[in-house]
């Protein structure tokens, strides 16, 4: 088996388990994100992949060879810290050319990939520059090109754009994942920022509490969350509780609704996304309730409704506005095709 | 590679302790020989200590010595770390200079200063002038933490209380102070230790008329050895220790030592 | 809360204790001295003013040209021992854990403000014949009878590392805390062993805390002024030394003032030089 393989890796400090159980399979080639709020164990997974951190139990597995006591040294892989940690004593060119120097190549050879790999990033004509003297943008891909300065089997970055404003972030992410598709580098981004990960992801592999929620397709992420937790961090999303009567009819909040099959459950939780909640007039609507809030951003308008004792929100665009107001009775249907039951 | 560093780790503390466990040792001795291992076993030279006159009054004038010299360092310290922090004076830097200059320079400079200054002004050989000697001596200890002390404190802290009606005063005693407490503990407690164990300021002003431990010390070791002298820098050893490890235990030593940020 | 200049005279008012205590007690003395250094010696251990050079003109000697040389090269040595040992030591020491750097700082501290009488007197004690460690040695097999280590110069030198030794790494500390941890990691991640990384790494990105430390080291070093005493031979007697020597028991003030005064102007030129070397890390 080729690709990156984790098998049952857990990481323990002292009696906190940072990552528990983790197994995944990144096949060669694809992009892999790792989301999930802050202290998920996300940043953790990508220390031990490096080999900065070593696992408590499990191994790590790289092109079919287990690399679990291979030093960080002796893994040809390259990383981007979220820091970028570029060496302040050394030139734009010496921080490229440092993994090229380790292993000995010689000087001319080491000019020539600095120097390609300065065009690959659009800084031409910087390897005599100090690092200090750069723009974050530049010092990023600075921090990519050296990475890459040896076209390591493994691209490693973790939370590589924080620390850029929102616009160039987005423009960093559209070009980081062209250079990847071009490179074709088996690549894995640390991040808390989900857009970030659904823009340039293949699989997106949400954690939280050590664990892998789920790993998937941006798109499936998005469209088939696998339980609440994902749901939510995922976009936003209306959770909202349901019970069935065992053969198949399910209602919210005491009213019967159709076309939900739900066979064998008794309750649970079903995530409709804002966009999907239909505001309908209350005769007829078997679940309804009022308008409290309502929130024009110009491009969207956001309908609160109180139902059940809970807040769901309804998102639309102005041409489609619902014809509401503040305390008004409306009713609510949610499409069995785009709300997702999720796993209890 | 951990084998290594850990090696490393034994070879220096090996290094650093080796004096001391001979001295250590050699107090222990149940004669008066200088021997090690020690032969026989006795606390008595700890004894001797408090029960020995010269070397209790010794060390009697060692800690008065160094609790008001410490006070009187502080004294002199806080006001000036206080303005340096309240106050736009590039000038008055000049003394932050002068507070922080006489313990960066060799001691032995500080001393002949104050040796030439008493003997010119007629107070050679009075007790208080080694206080006053030590105290300006140390002034940088006090000065270092509470400029660090000072440092940490959130300006918009004094604003607030600004804004609830306290006056400079009232922010100083209700703000300020409370919250600068630790690094005047630490401040006074560094001083403390250090005037503890100083010899020479203290041998060039007041050496002809009053011993202070170390003094006491050196003195012996030129007429010959007494084991009282071991037990006397274990003693002092421990004082240390205790001093140190009680600021480490209720303050942030590492923060203390200027490695700002967070710990890890 | 802004800062603002001193409005009022009494805003001044924090200042004049401190100022007066400093200026009096400090700077006074330290002219008092810089006087005397000129004042002309009389029989019996007295001096009367004048403005003479002979105290300074006695530098010329060849003995005192010895001295200095003695002096300046044993303080190298030492800071270039410290620094040797100190830099790895403090770098792994920052990476230990908060509870081991906080029982190294306390054991380093308390030896820090041991006084130097008592260091002297430990490692004399630890050389000596009759309870040292070639007692260990003897008994070991390796030696065939214990036997004294000091006065020497190799006893002036140990000594005087390990009282400067904490001092080192409490200069070092902080520098080191604050080295972003990544840049290692990055090398490792480059391909550089853990050795590798702090040489290429860590020695040059801290090159010039480096240079400072080395220097604030001489300058501690050089004012040791009991150990060679102590441990040495009077060939191993430093300008510390000849100063307290002077001073105390030959009566020269105005000798031993002159002395100091240069021994000031070294250092302060040093210093000097530490605070550019710190100035220049930052603007790197």
């Amino acid at each position: 088996m080729s690709g990156l393989i984790l098998s049952n890796v857990t990481k323990q400090f002292g009696t906190f388990k940072a990552v528990n159980d983790v197994s995944l399979s990144v096949p060669d080639g694809t992009f892999v994100c790792l989301l999930g709020p802050s202290g998920c164990g996300k940043t953790t997974l990508m220390r031990m992949i490096a080999g900065l951190d070593l696992p408590t139990t499990g191994s790590v597995a790289l092109g079919g060879e287990d690399i679990t006591q291979i030093p960080t040294h002796k893994r040809n892989l390259g990383m981007v810290f979220q820091s970028l940690a570029l060496f302040p004593h050394l030139t734009v060119g010496e921080n490229i050319a440092y993994a090229l120097r380790i292993r000995g190549v010689d000087k001319a050879d080491q000019k020539k990939r600095v120097d390609e790999l300065l065009g690959m990033i659009h800084l031409s004509g910087f390897a005599d520059r100090s690092v200090n003297k750069l723009s974050g943008g530049q010092r990023q891909r600075v921090a990519i090109a050296r990475a890459l300065a040896i076209s390591p089997k493994l691209f490693l970055l973790d939370e590589p754009l924080s620390a850029l404003d929102a616009k160039l972030r987005e423009a960093m992410q559209v070009e980081l994942r062209q250079l990847q598709q071009r490179l074709g580098i088996t690549t894995i981004v640390v991040t808390h920022d989900q857009r970030e990960a659904m823009t340039m992801a293949d699989t997106v592999v949400v954690m939280n509490g050590g664990e892998i929620r789920q790993a998937a397709a941006p798109v499936d992420i998005y469209r088939r969350p696998a339980d609440s937790f994902v749901a939510d961090f995922i976009g936003s999303t209306n959770l909202i509780p349901f019970r069935a009567d065992g053969r198949g009819q399910a209602s919210i909040f005491g009213s019967a609704v159709d076309g939900f099959s739900l066979v064998g459950a008794k309750a649970g939780t079903i995530s409709v996304r804002p966009e999907d909640v239909q505001i309908v007039t209350a005769e007829g609507s078997s679940v309804t309730g009022t308008v409290t809030f309502i929130r024009d951003l110009g491009g969207t308008v956001e309908t609160f409704i109180e139902a059940g004792g809970q807040q769901i929100v309804a998102v639309s665009s102005p041409r489609t506005r619902p014809n509401v107001s503040i305390g008004q009775t409306v009713g609510l249907r949610f499409d069995p095709e785009t709300s997702v039951v999720l796993a209890q | 590679m951990i084998v290594l560093r850990r090696l490393f780790f034994v070879a220096v503390g090996l290094f650093l302790a080796l004096p001391l466990i001979v001295v250590a040792g050699v107090s222990i001795n149940e004669k008066q020989t200088l021997a090690f291992p020690p032969q026989g076993f006795s606390l008595s030279w700890y004894g001797e200590i408090f029960l020995n006159d010269d070397w209790r009054n010794a060390l009697f004038a060692s800690l008065t010595l160094a609790a008001l010299s410490a006070a009187l360092a502080l004294l002199v310290a806080l006001p000036l770390a206080w303005f340096l922090w309240r106050r736009v004076a590039p000038w008055a830097n000049i003394f932050q200079l002068l507070g922080i200059a006489p313990f960066t320079l060799p001691p032995v400079i500080t001393a002949l200063g104050l040796l030439t200054f008493w003997a010119t002004s007629g107070f050679y050989g009075q007790p208080w002038t080694a206080v006053i000697s030590h105290a300006i001596f140390f002034v940088t200890l006090p000065l270092v933490t509470l400029s660090l002390g000072f440092s940490a404190i959130d300006r918009s802290l004094v604003e607030a209380a600004a804004t609830m009606g306290a006056d400079d005063r009232t922010i100083f005693r209700t703000v300020v102070l409370p919250l600068i407490l630790p690094y005047m503990v630490s401040g006074y407690a560094f001083a403390f230790v250090l005037s503890l164990n100083e010899y020479i300021v203290a041998y060039m002003t007041v050496g002809f008329t009053m011993e202070t431990l170390p003094i006491k010390i050196f003195n012996a070791l030129r007429y010959g050895y007494t084991p009282t002298m071991a037990s006397v820098t274990v003693f002092f050893l421990v004082i240390a220790a205790l001093v140190f490890g009680l600021i480490a235990r209720f303050g942030d030593l590492p923060k203390l030592l200027g490695a700002m940020g967070e710990g890890r | 809360m802004r800062r603002e200049p001193p409005q009022r005279f009494a805003d001044y008012g924090p200042l004049v204790f401190p100022a007066a205590m400093l200026v009096i007690f400090f700077v006074i003395p330290f002219a008092t001295m810089i006087a005397v250094s000129f004042f002309e010696r009389q029989q019996g251990g007295f001096y009367e003013p004048a403005f003479v050079f002979d105290n300074y003109g006695r530098f010329l000697s060849l003995f005192f040209g010895k001295v200095l040389g003695f002096s300046l090269f044993l303080a190298m040595a030492v800071a270039a021992a410290c620094v040797t040992i100190g830099v790895p030591f403090t770098y792994l020491l920052s990476r230990s854990s908060r509870a081991a750097q906080i029982r190294w700082l306390v054991a380093l501290l308390s030896i820090l403000s041991l006084s130097e009488v008592m260091i002297g007197f430990a490692w004399s004690t630890l050389l000596s014949r009759t309870a040292g460690i070639t007692n260990l040695f003897a008994l070991l097999g390796l030696m065939e009878a214990p036997q004294a280590l000091t006065p020497s110069f190799g006893a002036v030198m140990t000594a005087m590392t390990y009282q400067a030794l904490p001092y080192t790494v409490l200069i070092l500390y902080p520098a080191l805390v604050r080295l972003d941890p990544t840049l290692t990691e990055a090398a490792r991640t480059l391909g550089a062993s853990p050795f590798k990384a702090f040489f290429n790494v860590v020695v040059p990105a801290l090159r010039n805390t480096i240079l400072a430390t080395l220097i604030m080291v001489f300058i501690f070093a050089l004012g040791s002024y009991l150990l060679p005493q102590l441990l040495g031979r009077p060939q191993h007697w430093t300008l510390s030394v000849l100063i307290t020597d002077q001073a105390i028991y030959q009566s020269n003030m105005p000798f031993a003032a002159a002395m100091a005064v240069f021994l000031v102007l070294v250092s302060l030129s040093l210093v000097g030089l530490a605070v550019y070397a710190g100035r220049q890390k930052e603007a790197a």
